[in-house]
């Protein structure tokens, strides 16, 4: 057997791939005109870990999740899922194969309700085929497998009391939770969050880390691109500095914390504050 | 003024063949736009590839008219696909330019005289649906009244089977848009990235939606040949289009029973305006005549300009049509 089963984590399977990083990225490079936007020598992300990776804006952070989720395509280099390439897969099929993105500026489908945008997210429907679309027999009984599902997701996240609104009501912040759960609807084994915090006032921010922090233990491993040190500091368990489009450091976040070349060319007297807000200043 | 005549001819033009028509045209169009938000300005292509699907396999080829409606669909999928391929993976606007092209390029070569041995050129196709004419139930020729509705005895034919095939299209519509299928289409409206982070091959659904709305384009320009029992290029220009844009602004897009809503008050109102015009009391008519030239000649140029105006107090007052929400046109703002 050599699948992995992200239900299982103690399987004798998973425990064989446990040492070997779920992501990899070598040499991968994308370039706007004459700007190095992304240049990764090498980076592998661990699986069943949370990862953060921050750094300055313009640092290129976006991009290269772009570019792991097959948003954007790379100019050169080899990027894997669990030892196979993924390199120019386009982002349905990485759904497909159990890695699953959010947006820095949330993508909530404003005119959906939410257990709508909810159901959307649940993989090989069969109502998703045209023929059988026509005929509600061959799939009104995984609808309803699926919508106790994400009614399932809804209550963990604290949403259920906007089940049947349309999702363009919905606040800032409760459009973050939506699209995280959103997401989890796919079953992922790698979850990238795109800035979650971002918005968020901070007593929900409070119970959306607890949900992230939640996700490793289900089998789920998760990158995220934070601003806030305080939350990099509280949830990671390793962290990626990235300036320029190339990686600076990484380490864990005590070791990030005491890198000397990362405080100062990053951290520097601004330790604790939302860096978003510092590079505006 | 005889208001019986003007309310006789406004009721018969409520569920007449124009409403059909244009109504089965603006099915296709909510699948594309109302749905999916594909700006299709090219729906009169789609309906002259019905058209001349029909009229030219009969005409040319030579073939038995059942066939010709095979072709109907055949020459709108083909149409679809090759709008679709170059530009569904781009973005939402070349779609609109391509599709408004695309639609007045099919107008201008069936017109050429290139393909005048094929498309009949300005004359176009005529005479190819004896075949359907001759198993109608009613008698042609003769008036059939019912309640305030009066029709020819083949236009009576051509509406049974026109609304026959209008209402199965809007029910098979409402059930496509019920189910997880219509669930994806309305997502790739919303948000199209969104979709496709969350596993969905957005190219191929767009390609479905753009050939199920053409398909049902092209079947509403051959009932239209049938009725007229003739292909004229000129018939499918973009006026036609954007008649039909109209319609589904008028009933709300993105709800399956507004194209018939729509197309209907779009008539009746057409209609109603021309007849009152045309039966103005004398002294009215010679103040009219004075004051702003109206003749019998600029009549129908009036009717335009009065409903044009009824459409603008509908922009500002019932913006979101008859059947949308403004509750739901209100989270565009936001």
């Amino acid at each position: 057997m050599t699948a992995v089963s992200p239900a299982t984590p103690n399987s004798a399977a998973t425990l064989n791939l446990a040492d070997k990083p779920v992501i990899t990225a070598t040499g991968v490079v994308k370039t706007f005109g004459g700007l190095r936007a992304v240049d990764v020598e090498r980076l592998e992300i661990r699986r069943d870990k949370i990862t953060a990776l921050i750094g300055p804006n313009g640092a290129g952070k976006t991009t290269f999740f772009n570019l792991l989720t097959g948003f954007d395509e790379v100019d050169s280099g080899v990027i894997t899922l669990d030892g196979a390439d993924i390199t120019g897969t386009p982002p349905h099929r990485l759904a497909a194969k159990g890695m699953v993105r959010t947006f820095q500026l949330t993508k909530a489908l404003a005119k959906l309700p939410t257990i709508e945008n909810m159901k959307l997210g649940a993989l090989d429907q069969r109502g998703e085929k045209f023929w059988s679309a026509l005929l509600p027999g061959t799939w009104t009984k995984q609808e309803r497998e699926i919508e106790a599902r994400a009614d399932a997701i809804l209550k963990r996240f604290n949403l259920t009391h906007m089940r049947d609104e349309f999702a363009g009501t919905m606040s800032g912040g409760q459009r973050k939770l939506l699209e995280m759960a959103r997401a989890l609807m796919t079953d992922p084994r790698v979850v990238m969050l795109d800035e979650p915090m971002a918005g968020v006032n901070p007593a929900l921010a409070q119970s959306l880390l607890e949900l992230i922090k939640a996700l490793p233990g289900e089998g789920r491993t998760v990158i995220f691109i934070e601003h806030n040190m305080d939350v990099v500091q509280e949830i990671s368990d390793w962290v990626v500095v990235m300036a320029e489009g190339r990686i600076i450091a990484e380490g864990t976040p005590a070791e990030i914390k005491r890198n000397k070349a990362v405080v100062d060319a990053y951290l520097g007297a601004h330790h604790g504050e939302d860096l978003s807000k510092v590079q505006l200043s | 003024m005889d208001w019986g005549f003007i309310l006789e001819r406004t009721f018969s033009a409520m569920i007449g063949v124009e409403v059909m028509v244009y109504a089965l045209a603006a099915v296709g169009l909510n699948v594309h736009f109302g749905y999916t938000g594909l700006m299709n300005f090219g729906q009169a292509g789609f309906m002259a590839a019905g058209a001349y699907g029909i009229g030219v396999t009969v005409y040319w080829l030579q073939w038995n008219f059942w066939w010709g409606v095979v072709f109907v669909f055949v020459y709108g999928a083909v149409l679809a696909l090759l709008l679709g391929v170059p530009t569904l993976r781009l973005r939402a606007d070349y779609l609109s330019l391509v599709t408004i092209a695309a639609a007045e390029s099919i107008r201008l070569l069936a017109r050429s005289r290139v393909m005048r041995p094929i498309t009949g050129g300005v004359e176009g196709v005529n005479k190819f649906a004896v075949t359907f004419y001759d198993i109608s139930p009613f008698e042609l020729g003769r008036f059939y009244g019912f309640g305030p509705f009066k029709y020819l005895g083949r236009d009576l034919w051509v509406l049974v089977v026109g609304w026959t095939a209008l209402i199965l299209a809007t029910l098979m519509v409402q059930q496509l848009m019920r189910s997880p299928w219509g669930r994806t289409l309305r997502a790739i409206r919303e948000d199209e990235d969104a979709a496709r982070a969350l596993g969905k091959n957005t190219y191929y659904y767009k390609m479905q939606a753009l050939m199920l709305g053409g398909l049902i384009g092209a079947a509403a320009g051959c009932i239209q040949s049938i009725q007229k029992h003739s292909v004229q290029a000129d018939t499918f220009n973009s006026v036609i289009t954007f008649t039909i844009w109209t319609i589904l602004i008028i009933g709300g897009p993105g709800r399956a029973w507004s194209p018939i809503v729509g197309s209907s008050i779009y008539w009746s109102l057409i209609v109603f305006v021309e007849n009152t015009l045309r039966q103005l009391p004398a002294g009215v008519r010679a103040n009219l005549e004075t004051a702003i030239e109206l003749s019998d000649f600029n009549i129908s140029m009036l009717r335009y300009i009065v409903v044009g105006a009824g459409l603008m107090l509908l922009a500002r007052f019932r913006p979101q049509g008859i059947f949308g929400s403004r509750e739901e046109m209100a989270l565009d703002r936001r």
